[in-house]
C-alpha cells in the first residue's frame, strides 16, 4: 500500500532519516518503534507532506506523494494525528469534526450557504464513536487530555481515510486512558477496515495491537518483521537493553 | 448572539435608519451616509483580520481603487451608474485577486507589511497618474445620476447597498468558506491535513475583503463627489484597522460598532480641536492597554459578569 | 547618457542611499530583534530633523552637536515609550505591537505640529562641508560625499557590534529564542530596551543626516516609513547586509528613476521590491520563515 525506497532526510547537516527502505501491507497494523530521538516523527512527517525527503521515493498505491502537499496527500487517502496535540481549540468540539468533513467534502469553498447545517448528522455519528457526544456543544480546547486526543482522532477518520497514520497516540495519557484508547483505536480500523500504521513509545501497547514492527535508530532501520521476531532479534535487543532499557517488552 | 436575536437586532436597526430621514435633519443624514459606508468598509476588513486571521495594514488600497474607478467611469466615460458601480467593484475584487496572490504567500507580520506596500503602491500611482487620477488635487466634479442627487435619495441607495452588502458579508462568514477559514486562524497545519489548501482559502478571503472595500470605496466617492490620494494612505488603512479593533474582531458585528464609534468621535473632535489624531492615538492606546477585545469584547464580559451575579 | 552623467548620477543615488540606510537599518534592528515593525521609525526621523534644526539653527550649537542631539534626544524618548508601554505588549499578537506604534506616530505628529508649527524650515550644509569635491571625473557636492562615507561606516559599525561582541552574541541569541536566552539568566528586557533604544537613535541620526538635503515639513515622517519598509523587505527582514543592498537598490533605483521617468520615480521602487519578493519572497538576504 505504502512504498518507501531509500529516502533521506537532512536537517543542517545532521542525518534524521538515513537510506529508509520500507514497506507497508494493506491491512496491516503496523508499528514504527525505536529510542527517543530516532527520527519517529520524522520519518512520519516525510509521509504526509509535512516535510519533503532529500531523496527516495514515498509512494501511496502506485502514486508517488514525497513533498506533495498535505491536502493532497490526505485526499488520496492518508489520515493522521499529531504526537502533540492539534486541533482547533477555539472551535466547538462539533465544528472540530465538522470542518474536517467540510473537507472531505470539498465544500470550503462553498460561500453562499450556510455552513451550520452540513454534515451534522455525520459529525454526530463520529462524536459518537470517539464517545464525545456530550461534549459536542465544549470549545475544544477547554477538554480533558485524553479527549483531546479522541477527538483528533475523530478529526483523522472524518477524512474517510484508508491509512490511518497515529503518531504516539497513548503520548501523555494515564495507563488506563492508554488502554481505552487502543482498544477504540483497534476496533475502529477492524470495523472500517483501515490499515493503521503508527509510532508508540509504550511496548505494552505495541507489542498488543501490532501485526508488524519496524524499529528505527539513528534514522535507520534496524529489524521489521512480525513481533515475535523483533522481540528476538539481536540488534534490537542490543540497542534498547544495551543503552538503557526504557521501555522494553 | 443567537441568530434569531441578531436578525431581529439587525430588523430593529434597519427599520430605524430607513426612517431616519422623517426626522428632517439633513445634518443628520450625511452623518449617517458616512456612518454606513464606513461600517461596510470595517467589516470587509474584519473577513480578513477577525475570519482569517490575516492582519492587512493595507485596505485602504482597495477602497481607494473602487472609489477612483467608479469615479473615473462615470465622469471621464460617462458611463451609468448601473455598469461603472459593479465594474468599480470586480476591479477592486480583481485588483485584490492579483494583489492577494502575492501576499497570502506569506504570514503574520511579513503578510501585514507587504499588504502595506502594495498599498502604498496604489497610493503611488494614484499621486502619479495625474491625467487620470488627478493626482494631489484629487478628482473632483463626479457625475452623479441626477436620481441620486440629493442627500436623502443618496441615503436611501446608501443603505441598500450596504445592508445588501452586510446580509453578504454575513452569509459569508457563516459559510462552510467562513467556518474553515476560522479553522485555518485556529490551526493551519491541522487545516491542511483534513485536505484543506490553506493558501487558496486565505486568498479567498482577500479578494472577498477587497471586494466590499471596493463597494465603499464607490459609495463614498460618489457621496463626496471626489475622490483624494489621502483616501488611499496608509493612514487611512491604518484608521479602518482601528474601527476593527475598537469594535472587536472575534465578532461579526462589532466592526459595524467600532466604525460607528470612531467615525462619530471623529466628528465631534473635530469641532473642538484639530487634534483628532491625539485623540486618536489616546484611544488606541486605551484600546491596546485595557480593552484587546474591543467593544464587543467589553459587552461580552458584562454580558457573563451580569449572568453570573 | 554619457560615462560622466551616469557616474554623477550613481554618486547622488549612492549618497541617498547611504543616508535611506542609516535611517533603515534602526527599522531593521528593532525588526530583528523585537519582531515588531516600529511605524513610529518615521517619526522619530522627523524628530531627529527637527531636533538638528532647533539645535544648530535656534541654538547656534555646531552640526556634530546637532546630530548628537538628534540622536541622544530619540535615544531618550525611545527609552520611554519602551520602558513605559511598549514592554507590556510583548507577549501579545503582532497587531498589537504594531497598532502601539502607531498610536506613537499619531500622537507625535501631532507634538511636533505643536512644537515646531507647519512651517517649513531648511537646515543647510554644514559649514566644513558647503563646498564641492573634485573627483576628476566629477564634482560632487562635499556634504553627499560626507554621507557616502557616514553609511559604511555605520554599517560596519553595527556588524562589529552584533556579530564581534558578546552583547551582539546575546542580541543573536535573544532574536532565536527568547525562553532559552531568559533561562540562561540574561535579562532579556534589558537586550530588547537597548536595541529598540539603539534602532530609534538611528532614526534620529538619520534624520539629522538627511535635513541638510530636504526642506523639514510636517508629514516628511509620512512617506519615509514605507521607503524604510521597501529597503528592509527588499534585503530580507531582520538582515543586516540585506539591507545594506536594499538601501543601494533604492537609491539607484530612484537617482536613475529621476533621470530616465522623471515624476514616476518615487513608484519605482515598489516595483523593484515586487520583483524581488516574485523571485525570492524572503527577500535578497532573507531566510524563510520557518518555525515561526
Amino acid at each position: 500500500m505504502l512504498k518507501v525506497a531509500g529516502v533521506t532526510k537532512t536537517f543542517e547537516g545532521f542525518v534524521a532519516i538515513r537510506d529508509v527502505h520500507f514497506s507497508l501491507e494493506a491491512n496491516s497494523r503496523h508499528a514504527i518503534i525505536g529510542p527517543n530521538g530516532a527520527g519517529k516523527t520524522t520519518f512520519f512527517n516525510l509521509l504526509t507532506g509535512h516535510l519533503t525527503p532529500d531523496s527516495g521515493s514515498v509512494e501511496f498505491e502506485g502514486q508517488s506523494i514525497a513533498g506533495r502537499p498535505p491536502h493532497r496527500i490526505v485526499r488520496l487517502g492518508i489520515a493522521r494525528s499529531f504526537q502533540r496535540i492539534n486541533i482547533y481549540p477555539r472551535l466547538s468540539v462539533f465544528e472540530n469534526v465538522q470542518v474536517a468533513l467540510i473537507a472531505r467534502e470539498r465544500r470550503h469553498f462553498s460561500l453562499f450557504r450556510l455552513g451550520r447545517p452540513l454534515y451534522r448528522e455525520e459529525t454526530q455519528e463520529l462524536l459518537e464513536l470517539v464517545s464525545l457526544a456530550d461534549e459536542a456543544a465544549g470549545n475544544a480546547g477547554e477538554l480533558a487530555y485524553g479527549k483531546q486526543k479522541q477527538l483528533e482522532l475523530a478529526i483523522a477518520l472524518a477524512a474517510r481515510p484508508r491509512l490511518l497514520l497515529l503518531d504516539e497516540p497513548t503520548a501523555g495519557m494515564s495507563p488506563q486512558e492508554t488502554a481505552e484508547a487502543m482498544r477504540l483505536i483497534d476496533q475502529i480500523t477492524q470495523a472500517r477496515g483501515l490499515t493503521l500504521l503508527f509510532t508508540e513509545h509504550d511496548m505494552g501497547v505495541v507489542f498488543g495491537i501490532a501485526n508488524r514492527i519496524t524499529v528505527l535508530h539513528h534514522g535507520e532501520i534496524i529489524a521489521t518483521g512480525a513481533p515475535d521476531e523483533v522481540r528476538n532479534n539481536a540488534e534490537v535487543r542490543r540497542v534498547y537493553l544495551g543503552t538503557d532499557g526504557h521501555g522494553a517488552a | 448572539m443567537s441568530g434569531r436575536v441578531s436578525l431581529a437586532v439587525g430588523i430593529g436597526i434597519l427599520t430605524l435608519l430607513a426612517l431616519l430621514p422623517l426626522a428632517g435633519s439633513r445634518y443628520a443624514i450625511d452623518l449617517a451616509t458616512q456612518v454606513l459606508i464606513y461600517c461596510l468598509f470595517a467589516l470587509s476588513l474584519n473577513v480578513l483580520i477577525g475570519y482569517a486571521g490575516n492582519v492587512s495594514f493595507g485596505h485602504a488600497a482597495y477602497f481607494a481603487i473602487g472609489g477612483y474607478a467608479c469615479a473615473i467611469l462615470l465622469t471621464t466615460y460617462n458611463w451609468t451608474l448601473a455598469l461603472a458601480l459593479p465594474a468599480a467593484v470586480v476591479l477592486s475584487g480583481v485588483m485584490a485577486a492579483v494583489i492577494g496572490y502575492f501576499c497570502v504567500r506569506l504570514t503574520q507580520i511579513y503578510f501585514a507589511m507587504l499588504t502595506l506596500a502594495f498599498a502604498m503602491l496604489v497610493w503611488g500611482v494614484a499621486f502619479k497618474w495625474r491625467e487620470v487620477t488627478g493626482g494631489d488635487d484629487g478628482l473632483t466634479g463626479i457625475k452623479v445620476p441626477t436620481l441620486l442627487g440629493n442627500a436623502t435619495s443618496y441615503y436611501y441607495f446608501t443603505l441598500v447597498m450596504v445592508a445588501s452588502g452586510v446580509a453578504l458579508l454575513w452569509l459569508i462568514c457563516h459559510s462552510a468558506f467562513g467556518l474553515m477559514l476560522v479553522a485555518v486562524r485556529e490551526n493551519a497545519v491541522r487545516a491542511g491535513f483534513v485536505g484543506v489548501e490553506t493558501r487558496r482559502l486565505r486568498w479567498v478571503a482577500f479578494i472577498v475583503a477587497g471586494t466590499f472595500a471596493g463597494l465603499a470605496g464607490a459609495l463614498f466617492g460618489m457621496y463626496h463627489r471626489g475622490m483624494y490620494i489621502e483616501n488611499a494612505f496608509w493612514t487611512e488603512s491604518a484608521q479602518v484597522l482601528i474601527m476593527v479593533l475598537l469594535g472587536g474582531m472575534y465578532s461579526f458585528f462589532g466592526p459595524l460598532i467600532g466604525a460607528t464609534v470612531l467615525y462619530l468621535l471623529q466628528v465631534a473632535t473635530n469641532q473642538f480641536t484639530q487634534y483628532w489624531p491625539t485623540v486618536l492615538g489616546l484611544i488606541l492606546l486605551v484600546i491596546l492597554m485595557f480593552l484587546p477585545d474591543g467593544l464587543a469584547g467589553l459587552a461580552a464580559r458584562f454580558r457573563r459578569a451580569g449572568g453570573r451575579n | 547618457m554619457t560615462l560622466t552623467v551616469f557616474a554623477l548620477n550613481a554618486l547622488y543615488g549612492l549618497a541617498l542611499a547611504m543616508n535611506m540606510f542609516v535611517i533603515a537599518s534602526g527599522l531593521n534592528l528593532i525588526f530583528g530583534v523585537l519582531r515588531v515593525i516600529n511605524f513610529a521609525h518615521g517619526v522619530f526621523y522627523m524628530f531627529g530633523a527637527y531636533l538638528i534644526y532647533t539645535v544648530t539653527k535656534l541654538w547656534g550649537f555646531s552640526f556634530p552637536v546637532g546630530v548628537l542631539a538628534a540622536g541622544l534626544g530619540l535615544a531618550i524618548i525611545a527609552f520611554f515609550i519602551e520602558r513605559l508601554l511598549l514592554r507590556r505588549l510583548y507577549g501579545q499578537e503582532h497587531l498589537m505591537q504594531l497598532l502601539f506604534t502607531f498610536a506613537i506616530v499619531l500622537l507625535m505628529s501631532d507634538a511636533a505640529k505643536m512644537l515646531w508649527g507647519t512651517d517649513q524650515y531648511t537646515v543647510g550644509y554644514p559649514p566644513a562641508f558647503t563646498g564641492a569635491v573634485n573627483l576628476g571625473f566629477v564634482v560632487f557636492p562635499q556634504y553627499l560625499l560626507f554621507l557616502c562615507v557616514v553609511g559604511p561606516i555605520i554599517a560596519i559599525a553595527m556588524w562589529l557590534l552584533v556579530d564581534r561582541t558578546r552583547w551582539g552574541r546575546v542580541v543573536r541569541a535573544a532574536t532565536q529564542d527568547r525562553e532559552m536566552l531568559a533561562a540562561l539568566g540574561v535579562n532579556v528586557q534589558m537586550v530588547y530596551s537597548a536595541v529598540f533604544v539603539l534602532g530609534s537613535a538611528l532614526a534620529g541620526i538619520g534624520g539629522a543626516l538627511a535635513a541638510p538635503r530636504l526642506a523639514l515639513t510636517p508629514g516628511m515622517d509620512a512617506t519615509i516609513i514605507n521607503e524604510c519598509f521597501i529597503i528592509v523587505i527588499i534585503g530580507g527582514l531582520g538582515h543586516l547586509w540585506g539591507s545594506f543592498l536594499g538601501a543601494l537598490a533604492f537609491g539607484f533605483v530612484v537617482q536613475f528613476g529621476t533621470v530616465w521617468v522623471p515624476n514616476w520615480q518615487d513608484v519605482l521602487p515598489y516595483l523593484l521590491m515586487l520583483t524581488v519578493l516574485l523571485i525570492r519572497p524572503w527577500g535578497l538576504l532573507g531566510r524563510p520563515e520557518a518555525g515561526r
